[in-house]
């Protein structure tokens, strides 16, 4: 998935003393380069059933279009939701390979 | 302009004049020497004469933190501490400063341990010069008072800490005949802090939050480039509080200076000595001048440029150390301003640590030591004056 990655704001733009002066700022962070492996979710097995969606500690699978798929820009990569999907549709592919 | 003299100490001075600044927050731990300015705070709140809220804090850590927290509301917030205190608020400082919360600061100079020392010595500010705080030095209780003032103006101004040093017992306990200045007419001057981003119910915010290596830097030079603005409203300052009260500030204050040959940079109470002394030296026919650092942050670079242009030799006197280092600290400071635009011989000498007096006799010597730095086109290593073997 290609991720639209914000531009990074400049000491000026900042708000003063690094002020969070909205809520909600976390969406503008991408984390997805801490990630080493990444979670595919094979659609046919796909239930539907929303854990990976209520486990995911980053709020990073989006239920989009009737299905399940993670944000690759806010996963991490724990694998939390691999070892929450009951019907196994879900695998972590180490970063790099295919 | 209507004042009244009266005979107080530099510590009752600085309550005095924060009294007069009316500030809301007070939160504070004693430690000598600092401990009877936030003990008169404590009876002018006690009494009904101060309006503000007196925390009691088991800690200098937390007496910083709570200090922050304050000023984040948009209080006008006041604190002082010594020494193992204002050591112990280190990491707050940082904080303070780069999260952009004005409040004053009297540190009344003291030794750090080891050995335990509670006498006076410079070590414990200069311990703090990285932390992004304003600092401004009195070199007498009237000095004291008057920027314990001019701080509120410049911190609240700039959204910067703003620390006020004076010597310990030396200017913190000696009585001193003072010139108030009208309470009605400081009230004018700081009437109440200028509203910025405060914290409250309706006006929520993040404060204090992470910082990634991708906004970390950013988020710094913030800090940087906030106390080097600071410098002209410093500077501001200094000459509206002289129209309007009559006594001027400079960032480097200068003293027989105009056809000077050799100076010592002086900070502090040590200036009268060194004022006493120079005159001494210039009727023996050696044209001696003294400078005094007044705002040490932001460092006065242009200004000592400025007076170095003139000078032959310049002797500092410095009142900590730096072990291990290139120098100490003050003349680490002057060295590398001056450096690459003045080729004028530096003379370093450590005095005064932990109490010690600084005699005339010792001036009298720093002079000499300079004048011969001058006349031989170099300084030597530092003098540790009055040092026993």
């Amino acid at each position: 998935m290609k991720c639209a990655r914000p531009k990074l704001k400049g000491w000026k733009e900042i708000p003063e003393g690094g002020t969070i002066v909205e809520p909600g700022s976390s969406i503008q962070f991408d984390v997805s380069a801490w990630r080493v492996s990444r979670p595919v979710i094979d659609q046919a097995k796909c239930t539907k059933c929303g854990l990976c969606w209520i486990y995911c500690p980053d709020s990073a699978i989006e239920f989009k279009d009737g299905k399940y798929e993670p944000n690759m820009l806010y996963c991490k990569g724990c694998g939390i939701c691999q070892k929450a999907c009951a019907p196994k549709a879900i695998i972590m592919f180490k970063e790099g390979k295919k | 302009m209507s004042t009244t003299r009266r005979s107080m100490s530099g510590n009752y001075a600085i309550a005095y004049a924060v009294k007069m600044a009316d500030v809301d927050v007070i939160a504070a731990y004693p430690i000598t020497p600092q401990t009877t300015i936030v003990e008169k705070l404590s009876e002018y709140v006690a009494n009904g004469e101060l309006d503000a809220d007196y925390i009691n804090v088991e800690s200098e850590h937390s007496a910083m933190s709570a200090c922050v927290g304050a000023s984040l509301t948009g209080a006008r917030v006041f604190t002082a501490t010594s020494s193992q205190g204002l050591a112990f608020m280190h990491e707050v400082l940082f904080m303070a400063s780069a999260l952009r919360t004005p409040m004053v600061m009297a540190n009344v100079n003291r030794a750090l341990s080891a050995p335990l020392n509670i006498w006076n010595d410079h070590s414990d500010a200069m311990a703090e010069r990285d932390s992004g705080w304003i600092q401004l030095w009195a070199s007498s209780a009237q000095d004291a008072l008057d920027l314990t003032i001019m701080a509120f103006k410049i911190g609240e101004s700039e959204r910067l800490p703003v620390m006020v040093n004076l010597d310990g017992f030396i200017l913190s306990h000696t009585y001193e005949p003072i010139d108030l200045p009208n309470a009605e007419e400081v009230r004018k001057y700081i009437p109440s802090r200028p509203l910025t981003n405060r914290l409250s119910p309706k006006t929520a915010f993040s404060i204090g939050v992470v910082g990634p290596p991708e906004y970390y830097y950013e988020m710094k030079y913030q800090a940087v480039d906030a106390i080097e603005k600071s410098r002209s409203k410093i500077k501001d300052v200094y000459a509206e509080y002289e129209k309007i009260f009559g006594r001027g500030y400079r960032d480097v204050e200068s003293y027989g200076i105009e056809d000077a040959e050799i100076a010592l940079v002086t900070m502090g109470a040590m200036t009268g000595s060194a004022r006493i002394v120079s005159e001494e030296m210039r009727a023996a026919g050696v044209k001696a001048g003294v400078i005094s650092i007044r705002t040490f942050r932001p460092f006065p670079s242009e200004e000592l440029l400025d007076l170095a242009s003139g000078l032959k030799g310049i002797g500092i006197m410095d009142r900590a150390t730096t072990p291990g280092g290139p120098s100490n600290p003050l003349f680490t400071d002057i060295a590398s301003c001056l450096y690459g635009s003045s080729r004028v011989p530096l003379q370093g000498f450590v005095a005064g640590l932990g109490g010690r007096d600084i005699t005339l006799d010792d001036f009298r010597m720093m002079f000499r030591e300079t004048d011969r730095a001058s006349k031989e086109g170099r300084g030597r290593s530092p003098i540790y004056v009055g040092l026993r073997e």
